[in-house]
């Protein structure tokens, strides 16, 4: 929209969060006005475990391999976010085959990690 | 007229209007801007709305029709209002949340968990020159929103005080991000050869042909595909909310209108990722090779069909293991979007070196 | 200092209000994740302070790095830090953290001697209220630049991203038990 600077786009999108926000918040108030209303009974409130009753603390175990699949994709997502800037500048960059060597070396750096983290059996779900 | 052409027609009336009744121009000018992006807000939330209902009808009578069957045909004319009557069905039902949930966690996810679908909403390219907001970056827009959407998901699944529900989330959310980048990298062969971000530019660049009759661009497009289907949790990647496995899930213990919005978001994100398919890949608004020209009724057509896709893929494919997915996408997919995007490289490449 | 609200035009005041709501929310969340007793609300009181981020460097026209902050710090830092706490944390375990810390006093002094001198310096400082050249951070001057100027930073970045990536893979792998068969991993 034409009027104002660049950081009026995202102003505008201010406009759409809050519309995002209004929808959950309309739903919210809907039922709450429309809801039928019960009394919390024990059984109710008790947290579902296909029918039977809970046993233990509501923690599940320790599985580090969430954690370091998450440590890849961040590892992953950073080295995407570089290849963006590469990616729109490639079409005009002279000379060409200088930008496609230099994210080869980008690329085979982090292929070499990817392998790494392959032979380790990292990418495995256990 | 463009949308930008009919903003400043508005505001230039609303100006003038005002400068005759005394208000400062500049005042009536920004609350016209204001009001004419509510509206469309309006338009995004009410499309959302109805396309939720008729996404919901159109599965059940695909699935039907797919499993010999005929699915709801009592509600409404070939049973359109049933999604009508199970939201209002659910609208009613009673709110029981579990006992020790996370108040905070539990109260707010589904309330957040629509915000990023109706956002990448602004961005999509309905019609040329219709794009409401057409951001320098439109295409990274989509992709960054999309990410953000994990953390709300880890919300209903802790806020939730339940096993299930936490290893449900737990899973979704390493399944998320396990498909993200190469679903990042596929779009990025695009945007080699477009050498833009903007959605407008990509999309007129397909004026002629589609980015998906190429090589590189078809198996960008497979990859993508894959990928959506495995961000929106469907079926064939739907283990972490399979009936038979964990329950529901992250929102096994939300009733009522909560799920219901969780449902709505699922089928919501499904829009959103057909609309950036069919953007990025399929020429948007443009028919195949030319014909017919612009119209949004491409757009539509190409975005029923990608969703028509997805749900075709449910009944088609079994259902992928927890292990076996993980594997796919780390030791598969994300080998062969970065050899994609090297071998866009190397085409373009030889493509200039040619001239 | 109100003759400087005499002529702002109505975007303008649109910026300011944002900017000032984004800064309290911002403080806010910073203030929520070192007090908050539920650890997992204190990392979404982080995200809440990596969104506010975001929101900055957009209104500053950064837009690329805005966006980067979204896709890296809320997409995957967060999620990272909540797969930590979640996995090693007893869910409703809350007040258990009592601070068993026997340096109060000289954790005051030494903080509040770094308070004193912020509160001294920052008032007076030369900063930045204006964006000079905004097209230094377009995404296309900032690709121009990673292949031209910024080579080596380029693909130091790759060495550093591996060099994480294999640290996070040593550190967290199981002790293999003692009976090996011959080096087979």
């Amino acid at each position: 929209m034409a009027n104002f600077g660049n950081s009026g786009y995202y102003a505008l999108l201010g406009i759409f969060f809050l519309f995002g926000l209004l929808l959950g918040i309309g739903a919210y108030i809907t039922s709450w006005i429309l809801r039928a209303r019960g009394a919390k009974t024990d059984m109710k409130i008790s947290p579902y475990e296909c029918g039977e009753e809970t046993s233990g603390p509501t923690y599940i175990q320790f599985n580090a391999r969430y954690y370091v699949w998450a440590l890849i994709f961040l590892i992953f997502d950073v080295e995407t976010l570089f290849i963006l800037p590469w990616a729109l500048v490639y079409r005009t960059f002279q000379p060409m085959m200088l930008a496609l060597t230099e994210m080869a070396v980008f690329l085979l750096i982090l292929l070499v990690g990817l392998m790494y983290a392959w032979k380790k059996g990292v990418l495995r779900w256990n | 007229m463009t949308l930008i052409e009919l903003t400043i027609k508005i505001v230039e009336w609303v100006q003038a209007l005002a400068a005759a009744r005394g208000i400062d121009p500049s005042w009536a000018g920004f609350a016209a801007e204001v009001a004419i992006m509510c509206v469309l807000g309006g338009i995004v939330l009410a499309m959302v709305s109805v396309a939720g209902m008729l996404l919901i009808w159109m599965e059940r009578k695909v699935s039907a029709h797919m499993q010999s069957r005929i699915g709801p045909n009592r509600v409404g004319p070939f049973g359109l209002f049933q999604s009508v009557a199970d939201a209002v069905k659910l609208l009613l039902k009673e709110d029981i949340s579990p006992r020790g949930k996370d108040l905070i966690s539990f109260w707010l996810a589904p309330m957040l968990i629509s915000v990023p679908a109706v956002m990448s909403f602004a961005c999509f390219p309905y019609h040329k020159g219709w794009i409401p907001i057409d951001l320098d970056l439109g295409l990274l827009y989509l992709m960054a929103i999309g990410s953000a959407a994990v953390i709300i998901i880890f919300m209903a699944g802790y806020g939730s005080n339940n096993k299930y529900s936490m290893l449900g989330g737990m899973r979704t959310i390493a399944q998320i991000i396990t498909y993200e980048i190469p679903a990042v990298l596929a779009v990025t062969a695009v945007v080699m050869t477009t050498g833009s971000l903007k959605m407008s530019t990509i999309v007129d660049a397909q004026s002629q042909v589609w980015n998906i009759f190429s090589v590189w661009g078809l198996i960008a497009f497979i990859i993508y595909i894959i990928c959506a289907t495995a961000e929106t949790n469907r079926t064939p990647f739907d283990l972490p909310e399979a009936e038979s496995e964990l329950v529901a899930g992250y929102h096994t213990e939300y009733t009522g209108m909560k799920f219901a919005l969780f449902f709505v978001a699922e089928y919501t994100n499904m829009v959103v990722v057909s609309a950036i398919a069919s953007a990025v890949f399929l020429g948007g608004y443009y028919g195949p090779f030319g014909l017919g020209g612009a119209s949004p009724v491409w757009m539509l057509l190409k975005v029923i069909a990608m969703i028509y896709l997805m749900m075709w893929f449910r009944w088609t494919f079994p259902r992928l293991r927890i292990d076996q997915m993980m594997m796919f996408g780390w030791k598969v997919l994300l080998p062969i979007s970065f050899a994609n995007i090297v071998l866009v490289g190397i085409w373009m490449a030889f493509k200039t070196l040619g001239q | 200092m109100m003759e400087q609200f005499n002529n702002i035009a109505p975007w303008e005041w649109v910026q300011l209000i944002s900017f000032y709501a984004i800064a309290a929310m911002m403080v806010l969340g910073a203030l929520f994740v070192v007090t908050m007793k539920n650890i997992f609300h204190a990392a979404l009181s982080l995200a809440v302070v990596a969104m506010g981020a975001a929101v900055v460097y957009l209104m500053l026209d950064a837009e690329f790095l805005g966006f980067v902050q979204i896709m890296v710090y809320v997409g995957a830092v967060i999620t990272l830090i909540a797969f930590v706490v979640m996995l090693t944390q007893r869910a409703n375990q809350s007040g258990d953290n009592k601070a068993t810390n026997h340096q109060k006093f000289i954790s005051f002094v030494s903080v509040g001697t770094v308070l004193a001198l912020l509160l001294w310096k920052i008032p007076n400082a030369s900063w930045l209220t204006t964006v000079t050249n905004a097209e230094l951070a377009n995404a296309h001057t900032i690709g121009n630049a990673l292949l031209t100027d910024y080579l080596l930073p380029f693909e130091a970045v790759s060495v550093l991203l591996l060099a994480v990536l294999i640290g996070a893979i040593v550190l967290s792998r199981r002790e293999k038990p003692a009976k090996d068969d011959g080096g087979a991993e």
